[in-house]
């Protein structure tokens, strides 16, 4: 373990945050959609990003990529690519990073391929523009593409347009698209959320197999914490624009300390569950990013919530274990947690199924 | 002839959908090819009961739920809804018929006008079929927005885009239920939304079931959502029905190897237990030119010759669970059947 960790620490972050603000400016005031989140990717590394909707966690994506909006934007905080500062630069110096150095996979593949261009056409021309390939040798190349990411028929589907597919395989086409200059670091925005579960397990196998054989790094956005179980080195779980927990994954669930991290694995339906279980569910939505509630951002719909909670926002705190942090007053395990826990299954608010672990 | 087989038809007056030898084809240009989506299903969903249907993208789910609602009509079989033929009504009487089943689509904020506010979205069906007073028709549609949780109030004054995706998704079944329907169709319904929001809208769509004495179709991939909101599972594979049983049974019992893939894919939400390797490799053969014999061949690991040539027909095993499998993981081989040209 200590030996990994060594090896580890050695090896250079590929993209690092530092405290980065993303605020839009809205009608009703500013919308802090990512508010401090310093978070370090390595080189062959997967980090999860998981949260509900509205967390932050496009943005968040969006903004190491250098893909925010013109107009309306307030960017604080540092985005380090190899070291470089590129947080700063113009559209026009990140033409030689995107593509070949980084790339997304949105969240949407309809509003994010061109409905009028045939597939074929819209994966070769990132490769003749980015790698400087011919007409014909890209048409080949995205034949291979298609193909790997597991399209039948790839050589038809070169010539289809978009709404000729169904939605998981557009979703692999944008794959495909992102895949195509062979990034170093990729982003992918929900990549697996409008799939079947086969094809998901085999997308994020292909994704896995992809950071290994070329040391990729990733960067996973999901809702299901269940998903990114098997394929993360780390998961940073967000909540209201701001990391609120941030281990290994494995540390993440064996040892859980924020209670909404609780609350999201509970809520996953699961197999070994009678059919017709009453799901657990968090009451409540995501706070409102223009007027956040003013301690825990979690606190309203927090099960555990205390009065310091509601006027003390808390900081980062270190856990037990190694490269764990989180941000809560009364952690799972705490004496104050275990009280309240004790008295809600007594009143009967939990349901024995809800894990504790 | 082998079709998937007609042997988990129940014979029971409680029928409110039967669905047999549907067939729903889409001609590709003018190649004289095919899309075969659909090849020849057959299902009944009881009233009251949800019927799950699961299988792996572009198998046909979508164009299944579509071909119920005759949008568009199929190629071929009969959809036997409340005792009426669907497939031969007019174009009037299908879309008095089309009132008492609804549809809910996966994509919740496009699937609502975007210029309308939320309340006339929700009353637009009963103000088309002129049902009841202005004064009746508000209060019908308050008392819905009420049931699945939305402030009228708000509803009144804004707009779809105001409201979040489960609340879009809450919006879209209120809507679906303002004319009183008998069954709905739910189209990946909660695959866009949150784990947490899906949790609240699987509870919700129990909760009206029984309030308004529903009977469901409930189409999606994530087999542990369906396996929870189900009582009885249609597995689908490139147009054809697989494996049909009660839903816990199919989860403790899987028979098809198509089926056996497909739980074993579902992701474990702990990182200590070993992702599975993909039991399945290789591309889901094309639906222009589906594989002889049994469509899963190519890709299955117990596939023989008599799978290659000889389509197997879905077959009891144990009580009320259905596969169509010539060497099922339980429940025996098939029996070497007679052929009938
Ligand atoms: N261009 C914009 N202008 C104003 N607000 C924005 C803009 N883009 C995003 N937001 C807001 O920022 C917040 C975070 O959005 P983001 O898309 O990052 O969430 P997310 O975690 O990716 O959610 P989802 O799971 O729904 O994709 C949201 O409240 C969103 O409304
Ligand atoms: N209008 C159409 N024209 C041509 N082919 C179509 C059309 N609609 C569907 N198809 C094809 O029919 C097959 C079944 O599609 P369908 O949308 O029913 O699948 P599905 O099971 O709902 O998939 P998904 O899980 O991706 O939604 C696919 O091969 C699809 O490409
Ligand atoms: S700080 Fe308080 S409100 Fe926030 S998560 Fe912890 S216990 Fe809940
Ligand atoms: S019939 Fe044969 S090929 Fe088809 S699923 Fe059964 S064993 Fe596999
Ligand atoms: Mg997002
Ligand atoms: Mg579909």
């Amino acid at each position: 373990m200590t030996q990994t960790d060594l090896v580890r620490s050695e090896l250079e972050s590929l993209v690092e945050t530092i405290d980065v603000k993303t605020h839009f400016k809205t009608p009703r005031g500013i919308a802090r959609a990512v508010d401090g989140v310093s978070i370090q990717i390595r080189r062959g590394q997967s980090l999860g990003v998981v949260g509900e909707s509205g967390s932050g966690k496009t943005v968040l994506s969006r903004s190491i990529m250098g893909l925010l909006p013109r107009n309306g934007v307030i960017r604080e905080g540092s985005v380090r690519y190899r070291g470089q500062e590129i947080g700063n630069c113009s559209d026009k110096e990140m033409q030689s990073i995107w593509g070949r150095e980084m790339a997304m996979i949105f969240q949407d593949p309809m509003t994010s391929l061109n409905p009028v261009m045939k597939v074929g056409k819209q994966i070769s021309e990132s490769l003749r523009k980015n790698l400087g390939m011919s007409a014909n040798e890209a048409l080949a190349v995205a034949e291979k593409l298609l193909h790997d990411v597991r399209i039948p028929e790839p050589a038809r589907r070169l010539n289809q347009y978009p709404h000729e597919l169904s939605g998981g395989m557009r979703q692999r086409v944008m794959i495909a698209i992102a895949m195509a200059c062979g990034p170093n670091m990729l982003f992918a925005d929900e990549p697996t959320t409008a799939l079947d579960v086969t094809v998901q397990a085999q997308i994020l196998e292909l994704l896995s197999e992809q950071k290994r054989d070329r040391n990729m790094s990733l960067l996973l956005v999901t809702h299901n914490l269940g998903v990114v179980a098997g394929y993360t080195d780390e998961i940073a779980v967000m909540y209201g624009g701001k990391v609120v927990e941030k281990a290994p994954t494995k540390t993440l669930f064996a040892n859980t300390k924020m209670p909404y991290t609780e609350a999201l694995l509970s809520s996953i339906p699961r197999l070994d569950q009678p059919s017709h279980s009453r799901l657990t569910t968090i009451p409540g939505r995501p706070p409102d990013l223009v007027n956040p509630p003013k301690g825990c951002r979690f606190a309203p719909r927090c099960a555990y919530v205390r009065d310091l909670c509601l006027n003390e926002e808390p900081e980062l705190e270190q856990a037990d274990s190694p490269d764990h942090t989180y941000r809560c007053f009364y952690p799972v395990g705490s004496p104050e947690y275990l009280e309240r826990r004790v008295e809600l299954t007594r009143k009967g608010e939990l349901v024995a199924s809800e894990g504790s672990n | 002839m082998a079709g998937t087989g007609k042997a988990h038809l129940r014979d029971d007056q409680n029928v409110l959908l039967r669905v047999e030898d549907l067939v729903v084809e889409f001609p590709i240009g003018r190649t004289g090819l095919k899309v075969n989506a659909v090849s020849g299903i057959s299902f009944d969903v009881l009233k009251g009961e949800t019927l799950g249907i699961v299988g792996e993208s572009g198998c046909g789910k979508s164009t299944t739920g579509r071909a119920i609602m005759q949008l568009p009509s199929p190629t071929s079989g009969s959809i036997m809804f409340d005792g009426t033929e669907l497939t031969t009504l007019s174009g009037e009487a299908m879309r008095e018929a089309r009132t008492k089943i609804q549809m809910i689509f996966q994509d919740p904020i496009s699937s609502l006008n975007p210029r309308r506010n939320v309340r006339d979205i929700v009353l637009e069906p009963l103000s088309i079929w002129k049902r009841g007073t202005t004064a009746e028709q508000l209060a019908a549609v308050d008392k819905i927005l009420e049931h699945v949780g939305i402030d009228p109030q708000r509803a009144a004054e804004s707009k779809p885009h105001q409201f979040s995706g489960g609340q879009c998704q809450r919006i879209s079944i209120a809507r679906s239920l303002v004319l009183n329907p008998q069954m709905i169709i739910c189209d990946e319904p909660v695959s866009a939304l949150d784990v947490s929001v899906q949790a609240q809208v699987v509870n919700l769509l129990e909760d009206l079931k029984k309030q308004f004495e529903l009977t469901l179709v409930f189409i999606a991939h994530d087999l542990a959502v369906v396996k929870n909101i189900s009582d009885r599972i249609a597995v689908m594979y490139l147009g054809k029905i697989c494996e049909v049983s009660s839903s816990d049974d199919l989860y403790r019992n899987p028979a098809h190897p198509y089926t056996d893939v497909l739980l074993s894919s579902i992701p474990v939400p702990d990182p200590t237990v070993a992702v599975k390797k993909v039991v399945v490799d290789g591309e889901p053969p094309s639906p222009v030119s589906p594989p002889a014999g049994c469509r899963f061949n190519p890709r299955c690991p117990n596939a023989s010759d008599r799978c290659r040539s000889e389509e197997p027909t879905l077959r009891e095993i144990e009580p009320d669970h259905f596969v169509a499998c010539h060497h099922p993981l339980t429940g025996g081989e098939a029996p070497v059947s007679v052929h009938f040209k």
